[in-house]
C-alpha cells in the first residue's frame, strides 16, 4: 500500500473514533452536603392527643428540621440547577406524599412545577394539609381516614412549608422548582444530578434551617464532577 | 280518659326524677379540693328545681284526674284574693329560691376565684392553639423564658416562640403536650391563647376556664388523686375543635421528680 492510501486510512480511522467519541455524552454533578458546627438535637415529638398515631410509634417520632447522619452528613437538602440549563418541560409522573403515623413522608418533596403530586392519608384520623404558598395560591384540604388520595400542581417556583391544621407538630416543604435537574440529598447527605450537557452551571443547595448556598461549575462531555456544600450549623 | 292520662303524667314525673336521684347518670369522680363545694351546688340546684319539677307535675295530674272528665262547663274556685297576690306569691318563692342559690353558690366561686394563690404553687404555663394545648415547666433555673410569637416554629417544637440563642431563662424551659402534676400539691396555671378563643376543662377537677386572646388568665387547684385524665378544649375554636385535648397526669411527687428530670435531660 502507498504511505498515502495508510495515511488516508489512519486519518478515516482517527477520525470515526474520535467523532464517535465526541459525541457529547450527559455529564453527571454530584456531591455530598455535609455541616459544621452544633445543630439542633431531634426532639421527641408528643402525639398523646392523637393516640391512633401515638401507638404506630415504638419510640416517639422526632422533629425533622434538621436531620443529620453519619460523618457530619445533613439530609433533606434540595440541590437544583438554578442557571445554566434549559428547562425541560414537566418531567411526567407523579411525586407521592403521604400522611402516615402523624408525620409526613417525605419531610421535603421536591418537584417540578406543573409536575402532578399526590397526597395520601393512610392513617386513622382526619389530617388537614396546609400548602402555606406565597408565589402560588395558598390553600389547604381536609382529608378523613379512608378519604382517597388527591393531586395537586403548582406553576411558580417556591419552597413551601407545609403544615397540618389538625396536628401542630406536622411540618413539611414542598420544592417547587422551575428546573428538571434536581435532587433531595438522602441519609448520607448524597446526591446526584445527572444528564447534564457540557456547560456552566449554578448548583444551589437549600436547607429549610441552614439556609441557601451556591457555586458555579463547568462540566465537560460526559464528565462527572464532585460539588460538596457545607453548611453552618445552628443549635437553636 | 282524663284520669288515664293524670297517672301517666305521675308515673312519667317520678320515672325522670328516679333517674337522677339514684345517680344513674352522675358526675364523675371528684379529684379536686374545692370540687365538692361545686358538687353540693349542683345537688342542691337539681333538688330544689326537681321538688318544683314534682310538686307541679302532681297538681297538673290532680287537676286532670279531678276535673278532666266532667262535662260542661265548670267554674274554679279563684284564688282567694284574686291573682295579684297569687303573682307576688311567685315572685317571692322564686326570688328566695335564686337568692338562696346565689348565695350558697358563692361559697364555690369564691373558693375558685378570690382564694389567694398558694406562694409555694407549681407554675405551668399553658397555651391553647389550633388545635394543642402544650405546657411549659420554668425547668431548672425556675425561670420562664419570655415569648416571642415572631420566633413560633412549630416544625421544630418551637410552640411558644421561646428564644434560646439569646434568651439564657429560655434554655431549660420543659415544653410537652402532657400536663404532668404532682398530687396533693398547689397548682398555679396561667393560660393564654396564640390564635383564638378556646377553654380549659378538666371533668375531674371541675374546673373550666375560657383563653381569651390577650389576656393571660391564671387558674389555681390542687389535685387530690393520681391519675391520667382528659383535658378536652370546650370552647368551640374552628375545625379541629373536635380533636382539640390533651391528658393531665396526675402522679405522686417521686413520679414528678422523676418526670422533670427526664425532661430536663433532653
Amino acid at each position: 500500500m502507498s504511505i498515502h492510501r495508510i495515511a488516508l486510512a489512519v486519518l478515516v480511522i482517527i477520525s470515526i473514533t474520535s467523532f464517535t467519541a465526541a459525541t457529547p455524552g450527559p455529564g453527571t454533578i454530584q456531591g455530598k452536603v455535609t455541616y459544621t458546627g452544633t445543630p439542633a438535637k431531634p426532639k421527641p415529638i408528643d402525639m398523646s392527643k392523637e393516640p391512633s398515631c401515638a401507638k404506630m410509634h415504638t419510640t416517639p417520632a422526632t422533629t425533622a428540621n434538621a436531620v443529620t447522619g453519619p460523618g457530619n452528613s445533613l439530609e433533606n437538602v434540595v440541590v437544583y440547577i438554578s442557571a445554566g440549563a434549559t428547562d425541560n418541560p414537566a418531567a411526567g409522573g407523579t411525586v407521592s406524599f403521604d400522611q402516615k403515623g402523624c408525620e409526613y413522608q417525605p419531610h421535603v418533596a421536591a418537584l417540578q412545577v406543573g409536575q402532578e403530586l399526590k397526597i395520601t392519608n393512610s392513617d386513622q384520623t382526619s389530617h388537614n394539609i396546609n400548602a402555606m404558598a406565597k408565589a402560588n395560591a395558598p390553600w389547604n384540604k381536609s382529608q378523613p381516614p379512608g378519604a382517597p388520595p388527591f393531586s395537586e400542581k403548582f406553576d411558580k417556583a417556591e419552597f413551601i412549608p407545609i403544615k397540618c391544621n389538625v396536628h401542630p407538630w406536622m411540618h413539611a416543604y414542598f420544592a417547587v422548582l422551575s428546573t428538571s435537574h434536581f435532587a433531595v440529598s438522602g441519609p448520607e447527605g448524597d446526591y446526584k444530578l445527572p444528564n447534564l450537557a457540557p456547560g456552566k452551571y449554578t448548583v444551589t443547595a437549600w436547607h429549610e434551617s441552614f439556609g441557601t448556598q451556591t457555586q458555579e461549575i463547568t462540566i465537560g462531555a460526559g464528565e462527572t464532577k464532585a460539588v460538596n456544600f457545607v453548611f453552618q450549623a445552628k443549635p437553636y | 280518659m282524663g284520669k288515664i292520662f293524670a297517672l301517666v303524667v305521675v308515673a312519667v314525673a317520678i320515672a325522670t326524677a328516679y333517674f337522677v336521684v339514684a345517680h344513674v347518670y352522675w358526675m364523675p369522680e371528684d379529684i379536686s379540693v374545692h370540687g365538692h363545694l361545686i358538687d353540693e351546688q349542683i345537688t342542691e340546684t337539681t333538688a330544689g328545681a326537681g321538688i318544683l319539677f314534682l310538686l307541679g307535675q302532681f297538681v297538673l295530674a290532680a287537676f286532670v284526674f279531678l276535673y278532666g272528665d266532667s262535662k260542661g262547663t265548670r267554674k274554679l274556685k279563684s284564688w282567694p284574693g284574686g291573682a295579684k297576690p297569687l303573682i307576688w306569691a311567685s315572685i317571692v318563692l322564686i326570688g328566695i329560691e335564686v337568692l338562696t342559690l346565689s348565695f350558697i353558690g358563692s361559697k364555690a366561686w369564691g373558693a375558685v376565684y378570690f382564694s389567694p394563690v398558694d406562694p409555694n404553687s407549681l407554675h405551668v404555663d399553658v397555651q391553647a392553639e389550633q388545635f394543642a394545648f402544650y405546657f411549659r415547666y420554668a425547668g431548672p433555673d425556675g425561670q420562664f423564658g419570655g415569648i416571642h410569637p415572631e420566633l413560633i416554629n412549630e416544625g421544630s417544637q418551637n410552640y411558644f416562640g421561646l428564644d434560646p440563642a439569646n434568651d439564657v431563662a429560655a434554655r431549660d424551659d420543659i415544653v410537652v403536650g402532657t400536663l404532668t402534676i404532682p398530687v396533693n400539691k398547689p397548682i398555679l396555671l396561667t393560660l393564654h391563647s396564640k390564635d383564638v378563643g378556646h377553654s380549659f376543662f378538666v371533668r375531674e377537677l371541675r374546673i373550666q376556664q375560657d383563653f381569651v386572646p390577650g389576656i393571660t388568665i391564671p387558674i389555681h387547684f390542687i389535685a387530690t388523686k393520681t391519675g391520667k385524665y382528659e383535658i378536652v378544649c370546650t370552647q368551640l375554636c374552628g375545625l379541629g375543635h373536635y380533636n382539640m385535648k390533651a391528658y393531665l397526669e396526675v402522679v405522686t411527687q417521686d413520679g414528678f421528680d422523676q418526670f422533670l428530670k427526664a425532661q430536663s435531660a433532653q
